[in-house]
């Protein structure tokens, strides 16, 4: 057993963080919860520093040359993950989807032209992707999936409405689930299509969340025309090509996530030795030291669980349905963590970014209701649980959904 | 990076379940939870032969000189088990305070027969007003003749009826001090107290003006805490082995009831109250499974994480325990309250491991003093 990273690959981290140093967008400030609080700013900078990253040979550390890739695997890809999650993770953000669903499903379910047209384009940065999964009548439960695609010669006539699709008023493309045949079994008739944004009859309506942004959005689609080349793998296989592809990617997930909340326990760290609370230091409170150190620990849960998970499929091992345990990892923990920083921080709690009261530049705040999201998106914590109870456990499914097999 | 174990480690684990299913099953466990010594010396036997007691005593004292992640699939086997007895006393605190505390001449005269399974250790740390605080020593060692006088109480320490020699941390005037205590010196008393988990025995033990030699001095006046420090480390990453293997058995057992209990004309397992409950067994302990792997790795290969690993570990693996137990009991029912059923002896095992070497408020203390000084 050897949880390090070899010689060569701690080497490889040193040189790309001195790399990072110099090349972080000018004026970046690490301290701050917001560097680009206006979206598309931070959308042009995602998009300028994806190019450095790609010019300097950081980006796809895992994909293959032809594409614009690195080709030198996925330990190389996870040290850059990590690196970036730990140093600027909200210049990432943009890139989420890009990143974790649509390369690697063009990547291993696209086919050639798909490939060499879009691979290269979402590397350097020059692309950004959106997920149109998501339904007014499908959420969850995502073979419910209405969005209709006809085909029409070599075109599919394309109506219908996503909901919760984040950044899609930022994307240049999306990955959109629609339903081809509306006769099949739910799940057969559904198709995996890539969307250009800017085709005549897509429209996009803000909706503004929790926590007063507007990240995520709905779409209207009406008589929109995709051409069948667009289309990943065959037509009916588009619910197998969603779930499966995904699961590969999800190590890298995890990293990141790890790595992000490391940084956040040493904020948490330094806002605890700051704060104070009857006159005194709170890191000196018995009862907020127990939940620095509970913060701690599930952070080191997720981080040592993601690497033995890495180590797997480094050494050939399949990602399966217990992936899911990595989602409930770092959703459920997130949501304990930002509640004990605000705890920490007693009624100074209440005080958004942009006060001289304000703690941390209102970190927490933003990250507490942020959090909430985490056990909704990509798959509820309840639908996490139904995958490992009835997929790795073996227990049935209850009768009103076995019955609709 | 490789995490995950290797074909050997792989095989002592399968030999050791196998042993375990055949040689310690739920009627032996029964038998000994009610009996006063806690084991047999037949079973004790067996386990020495297989090397397991000479797993990690260092080869240049007739030791195996194998890992802590080696014994460590034994501990989660023995877990699984919950194998009553003094092994885990002896191996992990008597051997393990031995092993790092000891002179050469010392080590030569004990460990070697620790590893061919004659005698047994233990470590006889907490005192009365201690709590889960293992660093609380204020047991005097009083320097006298060539030697030195031990007076006070020691509670809590593990399977002290059936050892032959004590490891015991006691106040010097120059700081805390190791001494290695045989069980026969006059002026000590063990006595065994009834504790929930009666598959390992905890014991009072009095000091009353027990006179030692300075051959029995360990680790000298003043330096007691390094060597003692790591041999707890390691034990508490023994202790959580034993935690990830209660846990598996504990959730396979609820699993494989809500697949076979039918109420409502479906199973159990079928209902998400349940469903859910089984899935967060497995999310907690297969993450706890990676958690005890990076500690155990860490205290043999990176000392700079080793403490911190073991706080980690100890403070999540024993507390994840104690859940997975609770969780099944309620997935079992009536069944699961009742005597006759095994699972209670995973809770109350559960509890003992949580409450042993450093509770985990403990841990955590100790964690954020890592973290924030
Ligand atoms: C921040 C954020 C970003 C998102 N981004 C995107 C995106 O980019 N693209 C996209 O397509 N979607 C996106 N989503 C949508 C997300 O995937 C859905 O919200 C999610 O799948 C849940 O669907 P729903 O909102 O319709 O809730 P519902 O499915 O209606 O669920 C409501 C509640 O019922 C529970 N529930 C539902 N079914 C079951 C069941 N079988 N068993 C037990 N409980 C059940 C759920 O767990 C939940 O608690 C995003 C969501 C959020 C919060």
């Amino acid at each position: 057993m050897d949880y390090r990273f070899s010689p060569e690959e701690e080497a490889f981290r040193q040189e790309f963080i001195s790399w990072l140093d110099d090349n972080l967008p000018e004026g970046w400030d690490p301290s701050r919860y917001q560097n680009y609080p206006r979206d598309d700013e931070l959308a042009a900078a995602y998009r300028a520093f994806q190019k450095r990253l790609f010019d300097a040979g950081y980006a796809g550390m895992h994909y293959p040359k032809e594409y614009g890739g690195q080709g030198r695997g996925l330990v190389h890809e996870v040290i850059v993950m990590q690196t970036l999650a730990n140093q600027c993770l909200e210049l990432r953000i943009p890139g989420v989807i890009t990143f974790g669903m649509a390369a690697p499903t063009i990547l291993y379910c696209g086919n050639e032209e798909q490939k060499s047209t879009y691979i290269p384009r979402i590397l350097d940065g020059t692309h950004i992707w959106c997920q149109g999964f998501s339904e007014p009548n499908a959420g969850s439960d995502v073979v419910n999936v209405s969005t209709r695609a006809v085909r029409d010669g070599d075109h599919y006539i394309v109506n219908g409405q996503k909901v919760w699709t984040s950044y899609a008023h930022l994307a240049d493309y999306c990955i959109l689930l629609v339903r081809t045949d509306p006769d099949a079994k739910k799940h057969r008739g559904l198709s995996y299509l890539l969307l250009d944004m800017k085709l005549p009859g897509v429209e996009i309506r803000p909706i503004k969340q929790i926590t007063g942004d507007a990240d995520f959005n709905e779409v209207y689609m009406e008589d929109v025309r995709v051409p069948v080349s667009m289309r990943v793998g065959e037509e009916g296989d588009g619910w197998r090509i969603a779930i499966t592809t995904l699961m590969f990617e999800r190590v890298l997930g995890d990293a990141t996530m790890a790595a992000a909340y490391e940084r956040n326990i040493e904020r948490m760290t330094q806002m605890a030795s700051r704060v104070r609370r009857g006159g005194k230091p709170v890191i000196e409170n018995p009862v907020f030291r127990q939940q620095l150190a509970q913060a701690y620990v599930e952070v080191m849960v997720l981080k040592y669980h993601g690497l033995r998970n890495l180590s797997h499929q480094l050494q050939g091992g399949i990602p399966g349905p217990e992936g899911s345990i990595g989602k409930l990892l770092w959703s459920e923990p997130n949501q304990r963590i930002t509640e004990a920083a605000l705890a920490m921080q007693g009624p100074g709690g209440q005080v958004m970014r942009g006060s001289p009261w304000s703690i941390q530049d209102g970190f927490w705040q933003y990250a507490f209701l942020r959090a909430k999201g985490n056990t909704i998106e990509a798959g509820t914590s309840e639908i996490q649980r139904n995958i490992i109870g009835e997929r790795v456990l073996g227990l049935p499914k209850d009768s009103s959904r076995a019955a609709r097999q | 990076m490789d995490i995950k174990l290797n074909d050997d480690q792989l095989e002592i684990s399968r030999q050791a379940r196998r042993f375990f299913e055949n040689e310690t099953p739920m009627e032996y466990v029964r038998a000994m939870f009610e009996d006063e010594k806690g084991f047999t010396d037949e079973i004790w036997g067996k386990m020495a032969e297989l090397g397991w007691t000479a797993m990690c005593i260092p080869e240049a004292y007739d030791g195996l000189g194998l890992e802590l992640l080696d014994l460590a699939v034994v501990l989660e086997e023995m877990g699984r088990a919950v194998v009553p007895g003094p092994f885990f006393s002896t191996v992990m605190l008597g051997g393990g305070g031995l092993a790092e505390a000891g002179s050469d001449a010392q080590k030569k005269e004990f460990l070697p027969r620790l590893a061919a399974g004659e005698i047994r250790g233990t470590l006889a740390l907490h005192e009365p007003d201690a709590g889960g605080d293992l660093d609380y020593v204020r047991m005097e060692a009083k320097a006298e003749g060539g030697g030195f006088v031990l007076e006070g109480t020691k509670v809590f320490v593990p399977d002290a009826h059936v050892s032959d020699f004590l490891v015991v941390p006691a106040l010097a005037k120059d700081g805390l001090t190791l001494f290695l205590v045989e069980s026969g010196a006059s002026g000590l008393a063990v006595s065994p107290l009834p504790t929930m988990d009666g598959t390992r025995k905890l014991c009072v033990v009095e000091f009353g003006g027990v006179e030692v030699g300075r051959d029995a001095v360990l680790a000298a006046p003043g330096q007691g805490n390094a060597p003692l420090d790591r041999a707890l480390r390691r034990a508490q990453v023994g202790l959580c082995a034993e935690c990830v293997g209660g846990a598996q058995k504990a959730m396979e057992v609820a699993t494989e009831y809500a697949q076979v209990r039918i109420q409502f004309d479906q199973p159990i397992g079928a209902f998400q109250a349940i469903k859910h409950r089984c899935a967060q067994m497995y999310v907690e302990v297969e993450s706890a499974r990676s958690i005890l792997y990076w500690a155990a790795w860490a205290q043999d290969h990176a000392e700079e994480e080793a403490a911190m690993a073991a706080s980690v570990a100890k403070a999540y693996c024993s507390e994840m325990f104690t859940r997975t137990a609770a969780s099944a009991i309620q997935v079992l029912g009536g069944t699961g309250f009742s005597w006759e059923h095994d699972i209670h002896f995973y809770l109350k095992r559960a509890k003992a491991n949580e409450a042993a070497l450093g509770d985990p408020v403990y841990h955590r203390e100790r964690i954020a003093g890592l973290l924030a000084g």
